[in-house]
């Protein structure tokens, strides 16, 4: 047989296939090498392209979001006068003071300064209130202070507006931005931290209004879901994978966990409005329920990591243990999850940063409400990151488009750092082999 | 010494010798509908070596298993018949499994330290089992054990280094020095140097032998000259029965089974 073929190649007048150096032979690497390069050139493509994406929604996020992190201020000869304050003359004690009128004095000394009302922010006060709080004896003077400037003034001066274009193209008007030329031009405009968006909870006001509250959300929230989901659903995890039987009821139970993990997030939310909310009358809007919400749908993918980083431990460790006596659970605790607990760490992060992204579901358990201070406790009204993305891109006032970037941009910084941790702490954990 | 025993071992009465530490009759494994094993009769002596050969699959490794009761923990598997350590049958429920694993250690084909330091390696049986009362307890067992596999002058040293970063001869001695830190009757050994090389294969040869009358030794190999050598009693299994067992010496010499004879011999396998 063998011989046939190699009478009959010459005669063909083709080289024989082992002849490596052949015109045929070396036709064929040349294909092949190409294949390679093409195959190289996708991937790098690939990878351009999704670099481009990422880097494109950075840039885009980012210029527009970066300018709500300061804010314009305006200065105002501000008349601590006793009777437009409502308070006596000596009055010293800080409570009192506290509760003096300052709206009316600030509308009083703006006008007195020839400002048009638009000009000093209606929270333009907070800063008289802090200001004669540290220093009582300024009762009576007249004291220029730096006063958040109302949100248009606050746009005009970071440039948000053509003001070579017509009065009807802008949501400014032509008076609006005379004042603001002419505060620019007396130097009695500056550009500040914006501490009401870092310190503080939602506003009608977009220059007033702060993401501290919904990041304290979303922070209360994410507690009650790890503190629920991550022990069962490690416990749950550990169960089926090192302990049930492999039976029909286990499958089920299985295939069930996997189609849990795939349910549309709003389905959990209905769940949480109607098994939290109108069966245990949990309070509406509470950080407890979102969390509890969101550990219902945190707790199928916890599962289905951990099984599968319990299933990647090698069986040589198990049978290592066992046959020195160890106990199940012994072998499990002691080598088993050790072994597999980076995995579940990074199961849990996803799991979790999903969770931080979420909106519909806390939408449903009344997350979206307007709420203007920040939540101090698990049962507090509270709102979350990406549900305060939601309202303020919902909202029609032009200085929210900024803080909607803004908002993103925590948002996203929330997300860094916890992924951050969780890298940290498995390669703290991470047992070399 | 009872007619049954010297019939089943098939050896000459000796007046110093032990009664068998496990006995196994009629022994049968079955892995789902495959019966793995068939009937298996045979007394493990404290004396001696005991050396499992046969061609694969033909289940010496499954028997070891039943040994220990390491098969409780394959899906599916049923064994049958009665195995006794010490005249206790080992299935019975007053036995208690991970005791029996703590008398009955094992050692695996594929070295596999604990990915932990040699120290706790070893440690880790003599600390679940609460054997030592003190830290110098402890490190008095881990060195005992260390220097009974060999090991001790190697790791002395290092003893907190991973398990896992000794040579792979190194790493089975550790998991032999991990197996008699618990203080075991009897060690179970799953071609233990079927992954090593000759240097390697030669100390862990060596160490049985210095092992050996301290402990009842069960060693499964594919390896007739390491059979040869290491082990006083040899079984041959072939699918899932044993076919002969008796003195290695005469299964080596003089076979009485025409199966056995053309195993050993090379005739298949």
């Amino acid at each position: 047989m063998s011989e046939a073929l190699t009478a009959a190649a010459p005669a063909h007048g083709r080289a024989a296939p082992t002849e490596w150096g052949s015109r045929e032979m070396q036709g064929r690497l040349r294909r092949r090498y190409a294949a390679e390069q093409r195959f190289r050139l996708m991937g790098i493509g690939a990878f351009l392209v999704a670099a481009g994406f990422l880097v494109i929604l950075l840039v885009t996020i980012v210029s527009a979001g970066w300018n709500s992190f300061r804010s314009a201020e305006v200065q105002v000869p501000v008349v601590l006068d006793p009777v437009t304050l409502g308070v006596a003359p000596d009055e010293r004690d800080p409570e009192r003071l506290a509760r003096a009128d300052f709206q009316a004095a600030v509308a009083e000394s703006a006008a007195r300064a020839g400002l048009p009302p638009f000009v000093v922010s209606d929270g333009g006060w907070l800063a008289v209130r802090e200001r004669l709080a540290s220093d009582p004896s300024l009762l009576g003077q007249t004291v220029p202070m730096w006063l958040t400037a109302q949100s248009h003034i606050d746009l005009l001066a970071k440039g948000a507006f053509d003001l070579e274009s017509d009065e009807s193209e802008r949501a400014v008007s032509d008076l609006e931005v005379e004042t603001f030329r002419a505060l620019k031009a007396e130097g009695k405009l500056r550009l500040v931290l914006n501490r009401h968006f870092l310190f503080g909870a939602d506003s009608v006001d977009p220059e007033l209004a702060g993401i501290w509250g919904a990041l304290k959300g979303s922070f209360l929230v994410l507690v009650v879901t790890l503190a629920l989901s991550f022990p069962v659903g490690v416990f749950a995890a550990i169960y089926l994978e090192e302990f049930a039987p492999r039976n029909r009821w286990t499958d089920m139970v299985e295939v069930s966990i996997n189609n849990l993990a795939a349910v549309p997030s709003i389905i959990f939310g209905l769940l949480g409005l109607a098994v939290f909310l109108n069966t245990f009358n949990m309070p509406r809007s509470a950080p407890v329920v979102g969390g509890l919400t969101l550990a219902l749908m945190t707790l199928p993918v916890i599962v289905v990591s951990a099984r599968a980083a319990l299933k990647a431990v090698p069986p040589s460790i198990r049978d290592a243990a066992l046959g020195v006596g160890a106990s199940p659970v012994q072998v499990v605790f002691h080598h088993v999850l050790p072994l597999a607990f980076p995995g579940v760490l990074t199961g849990t992060i996803i799991g979790l940063a999903r969770a931080l992204g979420e909106t519909a579901p806390l939408l449903m358990i009344g997350m979206r409400a307007f709420i203007t201070s920040v939540p101090q406790g698990f049962t507090d009204p509270a709102t979350v990151l990406p549900v305060q993305v939601f309202i303020w891109s919902d909202n029609v006032q032009r200085g929210f488009v900024e803080k909607t970037s803004g908002a993103i941009i925590v948002l996203l910084l929330f997300l860094l750092l916890m992924n951050s941790v969780a890298i940290f702490l498995r390669n703290r954990l991470e047992v070399r082999w | 010494m009872s007619v049954d025993m010297v019939n089943v071992a098939g050896r000459e009465a000796d007046a110093g010798r032990r009664p068998p530490k496990m006995t196994a009759r009629d022994v049968h494994v079955w892995y789902g509908e495959t019966h793995a094993i068939k009937g298996v009769s045979m007394d493990i002596s404290m004396d001696d070596v005991t050396a499992f050969i046969g061609p694969s699959g033909c289940g010496k490794s499954t028997f070891l298993r039943c040994l220990n009761r390491m098969n409780d923990t394959i899906d599916g598997c049923r064994v049958e018949g009665r195995i006794e350590l010490d005249g206790h049958d080992i299935h019975a429920p007053s036995m208690d499994v991970v005791q029996l694993r703590a008398r009955v250690g094992m050692v695996f084909q594929k070295p596999n330290p604990f990915p932990k330091s040699i120290y706790e390696n070893v440690a880790y049986g003599p600390r679940i089992h609460g054997l030592a009362r003190s830290r110098a307890d402890l490190d008095n067992v881990v060195e005992q054990s260390l220097r009974r596999s060999g090991l001790w002058d190697e790791v002395k040293d290092r003893l907190s280094a991973s398990g896992t970063a000794l040579s792979g001869g190194q790493q089975q001695r550790l998991c032999i020095a991990r197996a008699i830190a618990v203080d075991p009757e009897v060690i179970l050994m799953d071609e233990p140097a079927s992954a090593l090389d000759p240097i390697a294969t030669a100390k862990i040869e060596e160490l049985i032998d210095e092992l050996r009358g301290r402990y009842a030794i069960v060693i499964v190999t594919h390896n007739m000259q390491q059979a040869a050598r290491v082990s006083q009693k040899t079984a041959f299994f072939h699918l899932g029965s044993l076919v002969e067992y008796g003195n290695t010496r005469d299964i080596f010499t003089n076979p009485r089974e025409v199966r056995t004879k053309d195993y050993i011999t090379g005739r298949y396998g």
